[in-house]
This record gives structure tokens, C-alpha cells and sequence, in this order.
């Protein structure tokens, strides 16, 4: 089972809402949309699911053109943000509801409904309404609806994003296994790039209606080929600054200045790097070996983690370490960046060299 | 340590004092007369429950309550169906939702006298709209003064005219309040539009569709201002129903005893059918 786009574009009221997306999704991994609010993940599934208009270009599925194709043939299955479970009708009803739809045999039905519910662990709850469920709950009902119904494709629009956080980490890893050999194509969309890098299989980049990269998870994360792609793909936001290369050297403003062989390459002028935030330590290390002087503006302790966001030049920087670090907030602070893990794009932002690690 | 005092009554005294003057008080006046008998000159006789027992044997309040029953039942089968039909075919966004409103809600606004009277001349063969369409230049015989089934058909569809909007806007205010969301997960569930109906804008719509269909019942049962303007309860007595006959026997024959009785068992059986009709469309939500 694939999924193909070919060019797909959405246009409302003149406004380019996604711009030609050509994208091929596989069963078997998850795929995963991972943009900012407003990129045009929610759209793009939208499309994918027959309920939006496509201004342009074929949608297809196992190398059958649905482009025309009505939602309710398409067989398919989507879970959004928020619960959208029918409020008169139990869980056992909500998980059958699509089955009930496809006419199917009842004895059948109660066995398709009883086995999604097990796998959620809602067989308790199967006759309360959803009302008189906690939050996850009505997302696993959500969840077991597009499991019983076995369609070809699984959209889930960001379904953990409205629950609380340990709620959110449980169900995060019972997702794969729960679609795991049911060979219909699942897309996931996030917001979160540690939730794409913890779902693993193919990712696509999302930035303003685009689709930046596409590819394997672990490769896009590492070889972003676009300085777009590299920042969707960051969280806390990549650290970006101009610099100058003239034979092996790099220079940073005044700040800094050191030698790369991996960029040796290259034709002498101006570019940017971008770094980030766990490659920029507050302490010298064998590998950060770069000393470059910021402001610290603003730390974080989170636990195990300290982050610190700092004045540079050009741009504010952050930079995230183990352990505990006391700063002070005002105070010229010296931060060691590990130059083997800087990418390098030229100015119109296509990647040059680098890739971190 | 709990302190008790009785300040709670003051609370409760400005609700008792409302509900005695505009229920009680007039109720029991009611019950007063139904159970005496007069012959002017506030002089009252006890009549036991004999205006009662006359009432429930007599064929003329067996004919008013059955022609009440016959009209209630037909305006509810047309005017539920139907509101929902026209509630279904608005418009849900766009600048033709306040002109649909609008539209909707001018019956509404006319005084039911008014109505009575537009219908009256609406209908008259000579020089009426309808009654000229239909007489002379369709050549249908219709003249509501002379027929008891063109009667009832005039009324019924004033009524319609009159009150289906009602249903309509109810329904309407239920649809709008479904989110996209729901529409889109049945679509997603391949529902066709019939169960998009059956199973989210139905369920959705019955608590409207519950006040919708109360308010026509207790309407259309107690019917009088439009029959009375347009008819009068006639031809002969084809289009009397309880109202009618009441204001007849009250206000007409003046006689208190019997009216009382009539009004009471009147009251008793619309309070009795609304909350039939409420119990049973109520019973599944407690669940």
C-alpha cells in the first residue's frame, strides 16, 4: 500500500495554501508531517482525505487515481487534535460506527470492535458515552475506531497534542506496534521534531505550504539539505550566524574564527552556519573546542539539562548541556562550539557541507 | 454548631406570591365554579362533580375533542417533517443565511388576529387571491364558508404557513451548533447523507426538536384566535374544536359551571400529553 502525490496544490480564495507537493508514502514506518502551526500539515491531510478541494495535481493510492474519489470511498481513517467522538453513541457504537456503515455482519462487528477496545484497553468503558471518559481515553476510542475499521490509511493530526504529558508518552509508544503489520499507510503529524525523531521512519519537512525535505527520519535530521529543513527540524531553534571562509578558515563577525577540512571544498565568500543548541556547550571539551563570548540573556534548568540563551552578532543563540550549569543572567559568558557539527549553507540557503552528528 | 432560622422563606415568598396570582388563584376560581352551580345574582349551588360527568357523556365534547385531536395530530405530522426538511436546506454560511432567517421569522411576527383576518379574505371566491385563483380561473370549487374539508384544509395550511417556521429556526439553531469536525468524521466513516442525518444531525437536533414539537402540540391544541377569526367553528360545527366550544359555552351561554368543568379536563389533557411526549423523548438521556 502507498500513498502518491503528484503536484498536489491547494488554493482558497487565490491564496496558495500548499504549493505543488510531491511525496511518496509507504506502509510498514510511520510518515511523518513535522512543520510549525500553519505550515500546512493539517491541510495537506485534508487533501489526502477528500475533504478539502485539490486546486491541482493526482492523489493516488496503490496506483489508483483517487484524485476525483469521494471521502467516504477512499476508505480511510483520521484522528485529530481534539476528540471527535459522536457524543449520543457509546464507545462500543463509536468504534462500530464505521463498520455499522460498510453493513457489516454483526457477529463480525463485535469481534473487530471487542479486539481494537483490547488492544486500547477500553473493554471496561464500552458502553460508557464519550463524556463520561477521561481525555486519553476518548483519543484511544478515536484510535480504536481507525484501528477496527482496518482502512488503507491512517491520518493521525497530531492526536497527542491535547494530552497531558505522561499520557502523551504512553500512548507515543504504543503507536507503532498498534499499526505495525496492519499494512495500511499511517501519516503523522507533529509539531514536535523530538516526536518525529522518536516515531522514526520517513519524515517530511513541512515549512509555509512547502514540503522542505523528505526521506528517512534519522538522515533528514542529520543531513538537512536546506537551512529551512535544518531549523523545522530543531527544537530548541538551530543556532544560525553569517560567516566568512576564505581557504580553510571560517570567521564569525570578530568573535571567531577557525580552521575546517570538511569544508576545504568550497569556493571562498560568505555563508551561513547553523549549529545545533547541544553542540554549543558552556565548558571546553576535545570536541568543542571553538570559544566564542555572548551575553547570557535568559536560562532554563530543566532537571538534567542546562540551556542558556546568549547574544551573539547576529542572532541570539542557545546552547543546551548536560548537567548543571549556574549562569548569570547579564553576565559575558564563554560558549564552546564543536565545529565538526556545523553545517554550512550558502546565502540562498542550499546546504554546502556539514551535517551534524 | 448549626444555626437554624427560617430567613430562607423570605427567599422563597416573591416566587409563591407570583405563582398564586398567576396560577393558583385563577386555577382555583376555576375548580370553585366547576363544582357549583348558578343562576345569576352570584348565588352559587354544590353540584358535586356533575358538570363533570355531563361533560365526559356528551357527544358535543366528544366531537370538539376528537376534531382537536384530528387537527393537533395532522399539523404535527406535516409542520415536524417539514421543518426539519426546510431547517436541512438552509444555508449554513453566506449572506443568504439572515435573508433566510428573516423570511423565516415574518409569520412568526404577525399578530394572530391579523393572520385570521389575512386568510379570511385570502380565501373569499369573489375577490380573494386564492378564492378567485381557484374558483374561476382554475374552476375548482372552493369556498371554505360553505365546504367543512375546504375549511379544514385552509386552516391547516395557515397553520403550516403560520408555524412551521417555528420548527424550522429550532431545528435550525441545533444544526449550526454541530462542528465540521463530526461531518467530516462521518464522511471519513463512508456515511451517506442519510446517515449523516440519522446518526449526528438527529441526535443533535432532539432537544430542539423536543421543545420544538411541545410547543406545537400545546399551540395547535389549544388553536383559537385564526379558526375563530376565519371560520368561526364552522360550517356547522366542522372545524369547533375545544377552544372554541369552551368560549362558546363560557362567554356565549354563559354557563360558568360547565365551562369551568370543560376548561379543567381542557388543561388536564394538554398537561397530561406534554408530559407524555416529554417522558418519552426524554428517557434515554439520563443514561
Amino acid at each position: 500500500m502507498t500513498i502518491t502525490l503528484n503536484k498536489i496544490t491547494k488554493v482558497v480564495a487565490g491564496q496558495t495554501h500548499i504549493k505543488p507537493t510531491s511525496l511518496t508514502f509507504q506502509t510498514g514506518h510511520f510518515n511523518v508531517l513535522l512543520g510549525e502551526t500553519g505550515a500546512g500539515k493539517t491541510s495537506l491531510i485534508k487533501l489526502m482525505a477528500g475533504l478539502d478541494p485539490i486546486a491541482a495535481g493526482t492523489i493516488e493510492m496503490d496506483g489508483q487515481d483517487v484524485t476525483k474519489l469521494s471521502t467516504q470511498k477512499r476508505n480511510i481513517s483520521l484522528v485529530h487534535q481534539f476528540f471527535v467522538n459522536y457524543p449520543h453513541m457509546t464507545v462500543f457504537d463509536n468504534i462500530a460506527s464505521p463498520l455499522k456503515v460498510a453493513g457489516m455482519a454483526k457477529s463480525e462487528i463485535q469481534g473487530r470492535v471487542e479486539e481494537a477496545a483490547d488492544i486500547l484497553q477500553l473493554r471496561p468503558m464500552l458502553h460508557r458515552r464519550p463524556h463520561e471518559l477521561s481525555g486519553g481515553q476518548q483519543q484511544r476510542t478515536a484510535l480504536a475506531r481507525a484501528i477496527a475499521k482496518e482502512s488503507r490509511a491512517v491520518f493521525l493530526d497530531e492526536p497527542l497534542a491535547n494530552l497531558d504529558y505522561k499520557l502523551r508518552e504512553e500512548l507515543r509508544e504504543q503507536l507503532p506496534e498498534l499499526f505495525a503489520g496492519r499494512g495500511a499507510v499511517v501519516v503523522y503529524a507533529t509539531s514536535e521534531p523530538e516526536e518525529a525523531l522518536l516515531l522514526g521512519g520517513s519524515t517530511a519537512l513541512m515549512d509555509d505550504g512547502n514540503v522542505a525535505q523528505f526521506g528517512p527520519t534519522a538522515e533528514i535530521y542529520r543531513k538537512p539539505q536546506t537551512l529551512t529543513a535544518a531549523k523545522v527540524f530543531s527544537d530548541p531553534p538551530i543556532n544560525v550566524a553569517k560567516v566568512t571562509k576564505m581557504g580553510s578558515t571560517l570567521i564569525m563577525g570578530n568573535s571567531a574564527r577557525w580552521d575546517s577540512a570538511k569544508m576545504k571544498d568550497a569556493p571562498d565568500g560568505d555563508y551561513q552556519i547553523a549549529v545545533r543548541p547541544h553542540h554549543v556547550t558552556p565548558k571546553p571539551s576535545p570536541a568543542n573546542t571553538v570559544k566564542l563570548n555572548g551575553r547570557v540573556l535568559v536560562t532554563e534548568l530543566s532537571g538534567s539539562e542546562s540551556s542558556a540563551h546568549f547574544a551573539m552578532p547576529d542572532a541570539d543563540w542557545v546552547s543546551l548541556s548536560h548537567g548543571v550549569h549556574p549562569y548569570q543572567v547579564g553576565e559575558d559568558h564563554p560558549f564552546y562550539l564543536d565545529p565538526s557539527a556545523c553545517m554550512l549553507f550558502a546565502e540562498d540557503g542550499q546546504v554546502v557541507a556539514g551535517g551534524a552528528v | 454548631m448549626k444555626t437554624q432560622n427560617q430567613k430562607a422563606w423570605f427567599f422563597v415568598l416573591p416566587v409563591l406570591l407570583l405563582v398564586a396570582f398567576n396560577a393558583l388563584i385563577p386555577m382555583m376560581t376555576v375548580v370553585n365554579y366547576s363544582v357549583q352551580e348558578t343562576f345569576g345574582n352570584n348565588v352559587f349551588f354544590w353540584h358535586g362533580v356533575g358538570w363533570f360527568e355531563d361533560l365526559l357523556n356528551s357527544e358535543r365534547f366528544h366531537a370538539a375533542l376528537g376534531r382537536q385531536i384530528l387537527f393537533t395530530t395532522i399539523i404535527l405530522l406535516i409542520e415536524i417533517p417539514l421543518g426539519i426538511v426546510i431547517a436541512l436546506a438552509m444555508p449554513r454560511k453566506g449572506i443568504w443565511v439572515p435573508v433566510c432567517l428573516v423570511l423565516m421569522a415574518l409569520p412568526m411576527l404577525i399578530p394572530w388576529n391579523v393572520v385570521g383576518a389575512m386568510w379570511n379574505i385570502f380565501t373569499l371566491p369573489d375577490i380573494g387571491l386564492l378564492g378567485y385563483l381557484m374558483n374561476t380561473t382554475l374552476g375548482i370549487d372552493y369556498d371554505m364558508t360553505q365546504d367543512p374539508f375546504a375549511a379544514w384544509v385552509t386552516i391547516v395550511t395557515m397553520d403550516v404557513w403560520h408555524w412551521t417556521s417555528l420548527v424550522v429556526l429550532l431545528c435550525y439553531a441545533g444544526l449550526v451548533s454541530i462542528p465540521d469536525a463530526y461531518y467530516q468524521a462521518a464522511k471519513i466513516d463512508g456515511a451517506s447523507s442519510w446517515s449523516v442525518f440519522r446518526y449526528i444531525q438527529l441526535p443533535k437536533m432532539k432537544q430542539v426538536l423536543t421543545i420544538a414539537i411541545l410547543l406545537r402540540f400545546m399551540d395547535s391544541f389549544n388553536i383559537y384566535t385564526e379558526v375563530f377569526v376565519m371560520t368561526g367553528g364552522g360550517p356547522g360545527n366542522s372545524t369547533t374544536f375545544l377552544s372554541i366550544d369552551l368560549v362558546k359555552i363560557a362567554l356565549g351561554q354563559f354557563d360558568l359551571g360547565p365551562a369551568a368543568a370543560m376548561s379543567l379536563i381542557y388543561f388536564a389533557i394538554t398537561l397530561l400529553v406534554s408530559w407524555l411526549f416529554y417522558t418519552l423523548m426524554t428517557k434515554d438521556d439520563g443514561k
